[in-house]
């Protein structure tokens, strides 16, 4: 059982807030990712609940006990760093069979967990070598092995994909992923990318300016994001986003007239809108079609286009120069400066008010 | 005509010559004193000086006889490694302090520590002297015990710094998150990864401890004097004995010499208080 | 206790299990990792403060071990005593001649050997070590193998040479002690000189120079445009460091001249040290020392901000 639950936690540095109120549930075997943009309080939110910073105020039960103050020591939590912090003067077994030395537990219990972590990262050869003579990855796996020997109550992840190359971190990805399967362990993982923030979490918590911006599984996020920041964080390429003003409303839709161009009439329970409210539409790759220009109200210039195989992402420039970006089938060809039509699935289309906080679909859209 | 080449390697091979010449003419008062000590006295004071001649042995053997030799050396050992020891035993926490737990003072607090090496030791023989006068610790190797270590301390805890500066934090949060305690995380994890930076620390102690003659001069006698103090009294000319002083000498600096040449690379840092590396 | 509810903030408001996390709790462990610093700091502190005050008490009474009895207040007689001593002037300006001669001959010909030395050669690893050693000979040694093997009138390696060319020994303590003072101490910390310059020089940036060579720049031109300003730091270090050292030199003197003939190898060290062990004059010598103290931070004022501006520069 691993149930942390944090409340109002606060912390500042000097005069900086760092910190600014946080509360979060983490439930038993959740794996739960902390994303955002640098400097957005993720890693020390981490490194307080591992002990490692102290916090100003508020508290950090972990299965209802009271663990704010303790030391990281006596907290039986694992942590994976971001640079792997690996011992460099002991070899992977003795790296991996430390803090169970530091426990005073039998010589061949360790033997037998550092076997049984080394079998399941397949670190066997590489038992006896020191760090300085590992790979990047293999570094990696031995600061995993690390945390896995400890059987600790939550792992705690600090970006540990950041230091490989790509190739490497979508296979370490996928391992993480079955790691969290078989261990049925409750982790936390913070990193910057949020394709490893949509990819492994059961849970992704958003931060922003030390803020809880939206917690939610990936797809609610990505369906329903909270405001404007979540919505473009989430999503790759980038949601796009057209700026508009409200020309009529009901109890279920809004219309929207867009700045550069067409009208938008999207389902929406606009209640605190009035007609003439600034608002933005905010529009997924996914959710616009290429017309011809003179089938559509809302047209622009084709920028770039970047052909994957699979799909082809068009850039298109409107004439308020904003940029959209717009999936298309992978045999999609055009050229640069053709003028195109853009038509937007309207039921898709996301609407957020002039503070970027989002206007909610009507409830039975959503159900 | 030389082509470019030749005349590449001809340069280099002159520079080099020349690079030989200078380091020979600098190490030969060195060389000199080695001679000189298997030399007979009246060799040793032979016009013109002789740079062949039957070696003896005998300068190391009557050293002892003469001068109490052993006393002397002893007195060296123990203050050296006494203050080199409680050196460090000061240094390598206050420079884990600062290089880990930075705060706003950590900045300050070093430049300070720095700063009380620029005390003239004269500014302050008087009051030394009339303490150590005072208190029993004229002419003991506790006295000079304290002394070393103190004017060595800032020394040794910038060197410390610089090398755990070195260290990524982030292992020894490692370790903290294993389950260490201050002290496993000090002797198991810290100290085995800048065993490096520490024996060059403790080599440079040894070293300005072995060699410093303003305190050993003015604070001891005989009972507590150091080699340092030994080889001074060779001045006041009680016969010309020039071969046993040599030998004296090469003995009294043999060892750090040797000290000095292991950790020459590393002794940079410290010695420049971390400004060169 | 009382400052750990101080320091718990809104927290220490907390329920009971808070309390009991607080045995070995982070806020604790922080507290003691932070004053791990305070030994080194107090006793460097007493080492500053207690003498040195005493050094000012004593510079302000009269006090001479010899006669015992009222130490009564002079003011700053002993300063003007001091000062206007014969001795004084001579010290002031033997310790400037000594300081300022041995680092310019060190600075000078450390950089033409740590350039000489910077490239590939048959034996370089030899020739730096022979190149540091007088560096760790100690300096009552030093100053005892010139005095005697190198620099005697009748029996000394340089005597010989002399006569080797036909001209008349030199008697060079007696004929001119300051300089052999200032050969024999320039011999000691040249290597010191080299061994931070040679260091520093390992780090020119090589593309750099060939960069330059290649846009046509002679050996000459890359020396004063490339090699020295990248030394300019290294040597500022250099010289700090010696005359903090050098401001103080007194085994080299006290062995070899004793401060003689006169005052003629005096300085300001030997002085001070002649008057308080010498004549016991404790208020004199106070004196000189704090006169002492005011120099030497003239010149550390300097190496502090050096050093903290590389300390700075580095984070």
């Amino acid at each position: 059982m691993a149930n942390l639950t944090i409340k109002n936690l606060k912390k500042s540095f000097e005069a900086t807030e760092i910190l600014k109120g946080i509360d979060l549930e983490i439930k038993d075997n959740e794996f739960v990712v902390f994303v955002g943009p640098s400097g957005c309080g993720k890693s020390t939110l981490l490194r307080s609940i591992a002990g490692l910073e102290e916090v100003t105020s508020g508290h950090i039960l972990l299965d209802h006990k009271e663990i704010t103050d303790l030391a990281p020591a006596k907290r039986n939590l694992a942590m994976v760093f971001q640079s792997y912090a690996l011992y460099p003067h002991m070899s992977v077994r003795k790296n991996m069979s430390f803090a169970l030395e530091l426990a005073k537990e039998k010589k061949d219990v360790i033997n037998q967990k550092v076997a049984e972590a080394a079998r399941i990262l397949e670190l066997e050869p590489l038992l006896d070598r020191k760090p300085k003579e590992l790979s990047g990855g293999q570094r990696q796996r031995v600061a995993i092995g690390r945390a896995i020997v400890r059987q600790p109550k939550v792992f705690l992840f600090d970006e540990p994909l950041s230091n490989l190359d790509a190739a490497l971190r979508v296979q370490m990805r996928l391992e993480l992923a079955r790691l969290h399967h078989d261990l049925n362990a409750t982790m936390i993982y913070v990193t910057h990318d949020q394709v490893e923030a949509m990819t492994l979490a059961d849970k992704v918590v958003v931060l922003r300016h030390g803020q809880i911006e939206q917690v939610g599984t990936p797809l609610e996020l990505y369906r329903n994001p909270a405001n404007r920041f979540v919505a473009g964080f989430l999503g790759m390429p980038k949601m796009s986003f057209l700026p508009g003003t409200v020309t009529a409303l009901d109890a279920s839709s809004v219309t929207v007239e867009l700045t550069f161009g067409g009208s938008v009439t999207l389902p929406a329970a606009g209640e605190h809108l009035r007609r003439g409210s600034e608002v933005t539409v905010g529009v997924r790759p996914e959710n616009i079609d290429l017309v011809d220009a003179s089938e559509a109200s809302l047209t622009g210039f084709m920028d770039i286009a970047e052909n994957l195989g699979s799909d082809t992402y068009c850039y298109v420039k409107t004439d308020g120069q904003e940029t959209l970006t717009v999936r298309m089938p992978g045999n999609f060809t055009c050229n640069y400066g053709d003028r195109i039509g853009l038509q937007l699935h309207a039921d898709e289309c996301h609407l957020f008010d002039e503070h970027g906080n989002a206007i909610q679909k009507p409830t039975q859209m959503a159900a | 005509m030389l082509s470019l080449k030749q005349r590449r390697s001809l340069n280099t091979l002159l520079l080099g010559v020349l690079a030989w010449g200078v380091a020979l003419a600098i190490f030969f008062p060195i060389f000199w004193m080695l001679l000189t000590s298997f030399k007979t006295e009246i060799d040793a004071f032979a016009t013109p000086p002789q740079l062949f001649f039957s070696p003896t042995l005998e300068n190391y053997t009557l050293v002892n006889e003469r001068s109490d030799y052993l006393h002397f050396a002893w007195n060296s050992v123990v203050v050296s490694f006494g203050s080199t020891i409680i050196g460090m035993m000061l240094a390598v926490p206050a420079a884990y302090s600062m290089a880990f737990f930075e705060t706003k003072r950590t900045k300050g607090t070093l430049l300070w520590m720095l700063s009380t090496k620029m005390l003239p030791p004269v500014g302050v023989l008087v009051p030394i002297y009339l303490i150590f006068k005072d208190t029993g610790l004229l002419d003991t190797k506790t006295g000079l015990v304290i002394i070393y270590t103190l004017i060595n301390l800032p020394i040794m805890i910038w060197m410390a710094y610089t090398y755990f500066k070195e260290i990524p934090k982030e292992v020894l949060e490692a370790a903290r998150m294993d389950g260490s305690s201050l002290f496993q995380e000090l002797w198991r994890v810290l100290l085995p990864m800048s065993k490096g930076g520490l024996a060059a620390t403790v080599l440079l102690s040894l070293i300005l401890s072995w060699n410093e003659a303003f305190w050993s001069l003015n604070l001891t006698a005989s009972e507590a004097a150091p080699l340092t103090a030994l080889i001074a009294s060779y001045s006041s000319p009680e016969g010309l004995f020039w071969a046993k002083l040599s030998a004296v000498s090469t003995l009294a600096c043999a060892p750090i010499l040797i000290f000095g040449w292991i950790s020459q690379k590393q002794l940079v840092r410290g010695l420049s208080f971390g400004a060169v590396k | 206790m009382k400052s750990t509810a101080l320091n718990a903030g809104p927290a220490s408001a907390a329920a009971e299990p808070m309390q009991d996390s607080r045995q070995g709790g982070i806020r604790k462990t922080s507290r003691i990792n932070r004053f791990m610093v305070s030994p080194s700091v107090i006793v460097l502190a007493l080492w500053m403060v207690v003498p040195l005050s005493m050094t000012i008490y004593f510079s302000l009474i009269r006090y001479n071990l010899l006669y015992p009895g009222d130490n009564e207040f002079v003011g700053l007689e002993n300063f003007q005593f001091f000062v206007t001593d014969f001795g004084f002037m001579a010290g002031m300006s033997n310790t400037l001649l000594l300081v300022g001669s041995v680092l310019l001959i060190t600075v000078v010909l450390g950089v033409l050997i740590s350039l000489l030395v910077n490239q590939a050669f048959w034996g370089r690893g030899i020739v730096r070590i022979l190149l540091i050693s007088p560096f760790f000979i100690m300096p009552t040694v030093n100053a005892l193998i010139w005095k005697n093997l190198l620099l005697h009138p009748v029996s000394g390696v340089f005597a010989a040479i002399w006569k080797f060319f036909g001209a008349t020994p030199i008697d060079w303590f007696s004929e001119f002690p300051l300089f052999s003072i200032i050969m024999i101490v320039s011999w000691q910390w040249l290597p010191f000189a080299i061994l931070l310059l040679m260091t520093a020089l390992q780090s020119l940036d090589q593309e750099q120079q060939e960069a330059a060579r290649l846009d046509g720049a002679g050996p000459c031109a890359l020396f004063f445009h490339l090699t020295l300003p990248h030394l300019a730091r290294p040597i500022a270090v250099v010289v700090m460091i010696e005359t903090i050292f050098l401001l103080s030199i007194f085994a080299e003197i006290f062995t070899t001249t004793g401060g003689g003939p006169g005052y003629e190898t005096t300085n300001l060290a030997y002085l001070i040290y002649s008057q308080a062990l010498l004549q016991f004059d404790v208020g004199l010598a106070s004196a000189g020392g704090l006169i002492a103290v005011v120099l030497a931070n003239i010149a550390a004022f300097f190496l502090v901000r050096l050093i903290g501006k590389s300390l700075t520069e580095k984070q």
